[in-house]
């Protein structure tokens, strides 16, 4: 699971509040780094629309704190150095076994060999 | 990035491996690769929605759509399937494609609701059919899709159901098109088929996602 993965899933465990089960909370084992091949304009085009404090929360809990400023820079997309941080916190780094945490209730929903499970049982759903 | 021609982007695909033993309940079976191309090929030329876009495919399986889009150009690739069988061959195929642009999530499509509403750029999915035991089964994905897409959903729907999934479209205040009439055969994988295989029609069809017509 990488960490782009990451901050588009949230928990859907029935009777959460609006907008609730998100972020997921990370618990690691083993992680992965893999170099993958860097497109600026892709990266550049999800700045927008990533919720990036959840983003660094998730760089954070996997050791890599100062990876991210605390905001984009103005001007990003010219900012090659920038999106290439960026390309490797999102596609680089990847979570290959451990486990997510829904923030609200709780639940533990576990990765395997880099496939998060969100599947609930039937009690649950 | 080196543009690929439909021909190539077929023979490619047909490397991908597929169900090893397909799931009645689940109505597992793969995208032929000719299908599969011609699809891909159409939503990248003449509506540009798969190079450097998000991508989702919904009901995976072994993840024939997905490779496919993400060897279009994809930005990037999320797999979501219920079945962990289907996903450990969809792993194996990133992993002889050597592709690095793709993930997996192990889901119930039919509980995501709207947790995921607005996530992706392009929804591109071959739902169940919802003929098994499951009726109802292809528009929840169809709904599901329609919530997490930014700008399209393609998909593939009985041309039966046509009529039916025009009424749902208009409800949900979105813009569909049929791209194509294809003739799917269906192969003979389950045992009460008692033909070689099933000839149906199914409509490859695209709908625009609501917030374009806001």
């Amino acid at each position: 699971m990488k960490l782009l993965t990451h901050n588009l899933l949230s928990s859907h465990v029935p009777g959460l509040r609006p907008g609730g089960g998100f972020p997921l909370r990370i618990e690691a084992a083993e992680v992965r780094v893999r170099p993958v091949p860097f497109n600026a304009a892709f990266v550049s085009r999800l700045v927008p629309r990533l919720r990036w404090d959840a983003l660094r929360e998730a760089a954070e809990s996997l050791g890599r704190p100062s990876e991210l400023p605390p905001e984009p820079t103005p001007g990003y997309e010219d900012d090659e150095e920038f999106l290439r941080r960026l390309h490797h916190v999102l596609l680089e780094v990847e979570v290959l076994e451990g486990s997510l945490q829904c923030p609200d209730s709780g639940r533990r929903f576990p990765i395997s060999r880099g496939v998060p499970n969100l599947l609930l049982t039937e009690d649950e759903a | 990035m080196k543009k690929l021609k439909l021909k190539e982007l077929e023979s490619c695909l047909q490397q991908v491996d597929t169900f090893e033993n397909p799931k009645l309940l689940l109505e597992q079976y793969p995208t032929r690769p000719h299908i599969a191309a011609c699809m891909l090929y159409t939503i990248h030329n003449t509506f540009d929605d798969i190079e450097n876009k998000t991508i989702a495919d919904l009901g995976c399986g072994c993840g024939m759509l997905s490779i496919g889009s993400a060897m279009l150009g994809a930005g990037f690739c999320v797999g979501l399937d219920i079945d962990a069988d289907a996903l450990e061959i969809f792993n194996s195929n990133i992993e002889d494609f050597d592709l690095t642009n793709v993930n997996m999530v192990q889901c119930d499509i039919c509980s995501l609701s709207d947790s995921m509403s607005d996530t992706f750029d392009t929804v591109i999915m071959n739902p169940p059919f919802g003929t098994k035991h499951n009726k109802g089964i292809d528009m929840i994905f169809l709904k599901t899709a329609l919530q997490m897409a930014k700008t399209a959903v393609y998909s593939l729907h009985k041309t039966s159901t046509r009529q039916h999934i025009q009424k749902k479209a208009a409800e949900w205040e979105v813009k569909m098109e049929v791209l194509a009439e294809l003739r799917f055969d269906l192969p003979a994988s389950y045992k009460f088929h008692k033909k070689k295989s099933v000839d149906i029609e199914v409509d490859f069809i695209r709908f625009s996602a609501k917030k374009v017509l806001n």
